[in-house]
């Protein structure tokens, strides 16, 4: 099994993605729960911010994340040509 | 069924489970009506469930298979939407189901970390495991650590790994089933955990992850209807409007004010509390000083403590007309007085504790890391983010969900199915912060301020059930309840919902029925776990490669007996606190699996040298860290940079991402196969491409 170009394209493709996706999720946790304290005065719906983010944004921006990895993710496999056969 | 196509197969499904759901309803507003016709409560409990566990196993035994693909992993056609609600109920423990609204009530944000914790760890999830994962296609997750590093050690490590952390965590769900058996039935509670268990291994017994994957559909359905509505209830109560979620940030900001009125002396309320702070305030001061006679006096202090005690209650017996009940507590005093310095120390230490927690004002509800200074506070971030890191990453790696994605029809069924596996869970867990809001300000307002005189029907019903869950006694004697007068256990605010919104007990049951199908969902798929990686793991792939079907299956319902009843064994023992064996699962598998997972699907050069020593090292180090730390152990030595035990896993996965790497580059690239294999796992689709999907 010999990979070709356009394969190795793919898989750069996924990573790339995959990268981006994963600094988005460790922006809403981390840089977020780090910071918590100092954004403690911003107002969302009543929420002060970082409780906001804590108890529902994160939560909803993960939802988001992994539905674009799948839905952009199936979409690449029929562009490149590694989808599986419909069933 | 065989003839069906996946998506006649999805339709009748979709079908069958609208029924259900239909069904179910049908049934509350049953045993609703048997309430109002007066049917009495302990008796709408037995009825709720011993229904709901007959239907389990009625699934189980519909689901009852011998083929072993059907065994392992349901047939490879569970489709994206139904293994994101089985997912959703295996995930969703006793734990998030019962006690994740009572650690925000009682921690307020810092509670938030076991919220973001076990969401975001399925962006890992999805990203860097189970499309993968979904491709390599075999039964267990020591079949891909052996399949990626060859030979029979890192498949070993893996299977021990595996039964450790599935083990810790199986041992916490009976725990929780046992806990909710008994206190709506009134069976004792050893007697409680020996029933759920019959009710989880019917299900299990007879068609391993078949029967498991529908049974957990169908639970996940109880445990959302039933932890839904009774906050949709309560919010509608305080807000008016039956989307907790969105109302909830303006009851938060009452909350806080209310907070701030509280802790203000100045005002007529605030100096109430200041009054019954200062009466805990002296209680602390004594038990301290106890602690201190103590540690200079030893056995002679204690002697002579008891010896005034004794004293003290031969003297009222001695008068002519004592009150029967003070010579009664003087006797209670008598033989609760510790009996040796250990237990002394033990005692007065819990006291001095529990004392200063109600000493200090109010913590505020939507404060991040409160600390009396800038280190304290720093202290509480570092915990906080370690924490996530810990359940996130623990998430990706145990082996109970990432089986579940061996489940689906296809790499991209796997893909989505991880979406519909967040969402189903994320319905609860960005629910649980709003009832946690909605009860402290129930707590706050309605209960707080109120006359002893007529409480609310709910905490006398609850406080005379269980002190530990709901306590209150009117320490200054004005009559009236202050804040700190009120202890409430964290169980309590799930449990105790439907009562404070003012449901009819039926959906008191229903919740009751919900904590047990979350609990037996969980349990379902981790003695799964544990009797394959024993029977498929060990037996087949190392002890017997050729053994015949049959053997092999009986072998897996044989053993998953004995693990079932060993764990039940272990649980009525009851060891340790549910918290923290959660957490320790979560440690532990995220220092054990993720190295090794993820580096084998993102990095060709990592060979079987770096696996061995990343797994062995990182669990090792893991182990090692919460044996030292933990007081359960009683070694209690110093905390590395303040690391909670509880968090231990961030030392174990540093340890096992170095481990892999350091041991993959001191010795030779993988074998072409394996490159392959690596390629394979890669690319949904590839011509001319191995096969290693076992039928």
């Amino acid at each position: 099994m010999q990979l070709t170009e356009k394969h190795k394209q793919y898989w750069q493709k996924n990573l790339r993605l995959t990268g981006i996706l994963l600094a988005i999720w460790f922006v809403a946790t981390f840089v977020i729960g780090w910071f918590a304290r100092d954004l403690q005065s911003i107002t969302i719906l009543g929420f002060p911010f970082p409780f906001y983010m804590g108890a529902q944004g994160s939560l909803i921006i993960y939802v988001v994340i992994i539905w674009y990895y799948a839905h952009s993710m199936n979409k690449l496999d029929r562009e490149y040509g590694v989808h599986e056969g419909d069933d | 069924m065989a003839t069906q196509t996946q998506s006649q197969f999805n339709a009748s499904l979709k079908k069958y489970y609208s029924f259900y759901t239909g069904g179910f309803i049908a049934f509350i507003i049953i045993v609703a009506i048997l309430e109002q016709m007066g049917v009495p409560n302990k008796i709408l409990g037995y009825i709720f469930l011993a229904a709901t566990v007959l239907l389990y196993a009625g699934i189980g035994v519909m689901s009852r298979t011998a083929d072993v693909s059907e065994y392992y992993v349901a047939g490879r056609r569970v489709p994206a939407l139904f293994n994101g609600m089985a997912t959703g109920a295996d995930w969703m423990s006793a734990a998030s189901f019962i006690g994740m609204a009572g650690t925000l009530y009682l921690s307020g944000y810092d509670g938030l970390a076991f919220v973001l914790g076990w969401t975001g760890g399925y962006c890992l999830v999805a990203l860097l495991l189970a499309p993968y994962l979904r491709k390599f296609g075999q039964f267990t997750i020591p079949d891909f650590l052996g399949a990626r590093y060859g030979g029979n050690i890192p498949r070993s490590i893996g299977v021990f790994a595996a039964i450790m952390c599935s083990f810790t965590y199986v041992i916490a769900q009976i725990y929780g089933v046992g806990l909710i058996t008994s206190r709506f039935t009134g069976l004792e509670f050893g007697i409680g955990v020996f029933v759920g268990l019959g009710g989880i291994l019917v299900c299990s017994f007879l068609g391993g992850m078949r029967a498991v994957t529908w049974t957990q559909v169908a639970q996940y359905i109880i445990l959302i209807i039933a932890y839904l509505i009774p906050v949709i209830w309560l919010s509608v109560k305080h807000t008016g409007i039956p989307v907790p979620q969105l109302a909830y940030g303006y009851v938060l900001e009452k909350v806080t004010a209310r907070e701030q009125v509280l802790n203000d002396p100045a005002t007529p309320e605030g100096a109430r509390e200041a009054e019954v702070r200062a009466i805990f305030k002296q209680r602390q001061e004594a038990s301290e000083a106890k602690l201190k006679a103590l540690e200079t006096g030893g056995a002679t202090y204690l002697a002579e403590e008891k010896g005034k005690l004794v004293q003290a209650a031969a003297d009222l017996k001695a008068k002519p007309n004592a009150d029967p009940k003070a010579i009664e507590a003087a006797d209670k005093a008598v033989t609760d007085f510790p009996a040796d310095a250990a237990a002394a120390k033990a005692a007065w230490k819990k006291a001095a504790d529990g004392a200063k927690a109600k000493a200090g004002p109010i913590a505020s509800h939507a404060e991040p890391f409160a600390g009396k200074d800038d280190e304290a506070r720093n202290k509480k971030r570092k915990n906080f983010l370690a924490l996530v890191l810990c359940l996130m990453v623990g998430t990706a790696a145990l082996p109970h969900i990432l089986m579940r994605y061996y489940t689906t029809p296809s790499v991209r069924e796997a893909r989505k199915s991880v979406f519909w596996s967040l969402f189903f869970i994320f319905l609860l867990y960005f629910t649980a912060p709003a009832l946690a809001v909605l009860a402290k300000f129930d707590v706050y307002t309605l209960l707080v301020g109120s006359n002893f005189a007529d409480l609310p029907a709910w905490v006398n019903a609850w406080a005379t059930v269980d002190k530990t869950l709901m306590s209150i006694t009117d320490m200054n004697k004005d009559g009236i309840v202050q804040l700190a007068e009120i202890t409430i256990g964290g169980d309590l605010i799930v449990l105790a919902t439907p009562e404070i919104a003012g449901l009819p007990y039926v959906i008191t049951g229903l919740v009751a029925a919900g904590g047990l199908a979350a609990a037996l969902s969980t349990a379902d798929g981790l003695l799964l776990t544990i009797a394959n990686a024993l029977s498929h793991d060990v037996y087949y792939k190392m002890i017997d490669p050729h053994a015949p079907t049959t053997r092999r299956l009986s072998i897996s319902k044989g053993l998953l007996l004995v693990v079932a009843v060993f764990a039940a064994y272990i649980t009525s023992l009851k060891p340790g606190d549910i918290l923290f064996l959660v957490g320790a699962a979560f440690s532990l598998a995220a220092s054990a699996f993720f190295p090794a997972l993820a580096l084998g699907v993102f990095w060709k050069r990592a060979n079987k040298m770096g696996a061995i020593l990343g797994m062995a090292g990182g669990l090792g180090t893991c182990m090692y860290y919460m044996y030292m730390t933990y007081p359960f152990f009683g070694v209690n030595a110093p905390l590395w940079w303040d690391i909670n035990p509880i968090s231990g896993g961030i030392f174990g996965m540093s340890v096992g991402f170095t481990g892999v790497i350091v041991g993959s580059l001191l010795t030779a690239a993988p074998e072409k196969s394996i490159q392959e294999l690596v390629d394979h796992v890669r690319y949904p689709n590839l011509e001319g491409d191995i096969k290693t999907e076992a039928a």
